[in-house]
């Protein structure tokens, strides 16, 4: 396939996760909506390498991207734990302790 | 399974595999694109994880179709074997609380969402579809060995056949290493990428790692009870302490008070 399928289709995937992120108001599908967005990423990163294949530069950015992803959605649903054992929720609309 | 039947297989598979990638691609990525969408749209948050399971497998057989085997592999062990099991894990902690009573919106507004999502997907892929790569270097032979760069001119001069040296150099391993070194985006070039070209931020990463680790340790770690209760004990302890002190204090100061003024 061409390149350009490749590239639209990290951005359709790309476009899907923002808006799981900005529409879902739970904690760990807006997660999932980051994961899907760091996929994408990662899509069209390697896919950018293999048009351009003198260097592995993609395909070792895109591993760089896994681990720092997997870091983060430790970190992440660390915070999410806790913050079910203060408010027994995990809705984000209802964490707004820092409202005035 | 008779004979008709195995052929069938075997033609299916003949096809994926000579397609040069083109039915790899449409099954995979209609398969991504569901599971995306199944992703943010489910209703209960574990379905949410299943669906975004599938949808990293089918990510992996992305990258297999772009000739990145090891990362193909690296996400299959990574993204599906630890970051979806740690999201499945904590909504297994959570417990299973659907969005029933969550997001409820209108049919009216449902459908000007989903157009118009449809409108900006439509324009954003359409535009994006137009990107042209140049011709792809794809005749990676079974044997590993790299062959001629006659159609594309890379870093060699006008007129001029890249050298081995440079052919090696592109398919990222040493000249006159064994033929699983050619290949790209198998392991031997894009390990060599890594632990030769980029090996600092591959050590950062490690102790970004570690970082994480401890710091999600210490945030989901939590305080046990004869901990909370010492906690609030010792806390007790000091407003006790601290009232006697303010006591103490004031009465010293009606004593001087009480001295000084005759």
């Amino acid at each position: 396939m061409e390149l350009g399928s490749y590239i639209g289709l990290s951005g359709l995937l790309f476009l899907i996760g923002s808006v799981g992120f900005l529409t879902r108001r739970n904690v760990l599908v807006q997660l999932m909506s980051i994961e899907l967005m760091l996929n994408s990423v990662n899509l069209a990163l390697v896919s950018f390498n293999r048009w351009m294949p003198w260097n592995q530069a993609g395909q070792v950015f895109a591993f760089f991207v896994i681990a720092v992803a997997a870091a983060e959605a430790a970190v992440g649903l660390a915070i999410v734990i806790s913050l079910y054992r203060l408010k027994k929720t995990v809705q984000s609309d209802q964490v707004d302790l820092l409202r005035h | 399974m008779n004979h008709s039947q195995t052929n069938f297989l075997f033609d299916a598979l003949k096809t994926l595999l000579n397609s040069g990638g083109s039915v790899l691609f449409l099954i995979c990525g209609t398969i991504a694109l569901v599971s995306a969408i199944g992703t943010i749209a489910a209703k209960s948050p574990l379905r949410a994880a299943m669906s975004l399971l599938l949808h990293i497998v089918s990510l992996a057989g992305l990258y297999i179709s772009l000739h990145a085997h090891l990362l193909g592999a690296l996400q299959l062990i990574v993204y599906a074997g630890a970051v979806v099991v740690l999201f499945v894990f904590v909504i297994m902690l959570i417990g299973p609380t659907s969005d029933l009573h969550g997001t409820f919106r209108g049919l009216m507004v449902r459908i000007c969402g989903a157009v118009l999502m449809i409108l900006i997907g439509g324009t954003i892929a359409g535009q994006l579809m137009h990107v042209k790569g140049e011709h792809i270097y794809t005749a990676l032979e079974p044997t590993g060995v790299v062959p001629s760069l006659s159609d594309r001119q890379m870093p060699a001069k006008e007129g001029e056949t890249p050298s081995k040296v440079q052919i090696a150099r592109i398919a990222g391993c040493a000249p006159g290493q064994g033929p699983e070194c050619g290949q790209y985006g198998g392991v031997g070039a894009l390990g060599s990428a890594i632990y030769k070209d980029d090996l600092v931020p591959f050590e950062i990463v490690s102790v970004l790692l570690l970082v994480a680790i401890i710091g999600a340790i210490a945030v989901a770690r939590g305080r046990s009870a004869e901990e909370a209760a010492a906690r609030k004990a010792s806390r007790l302890a000091a407003e006790a302490a601290d009232r006697e002190q303010l006591a103490r204090e004031k009465e010293l100061s009606a004593q001087v008070a009480a001295s000084g003024g005759h």
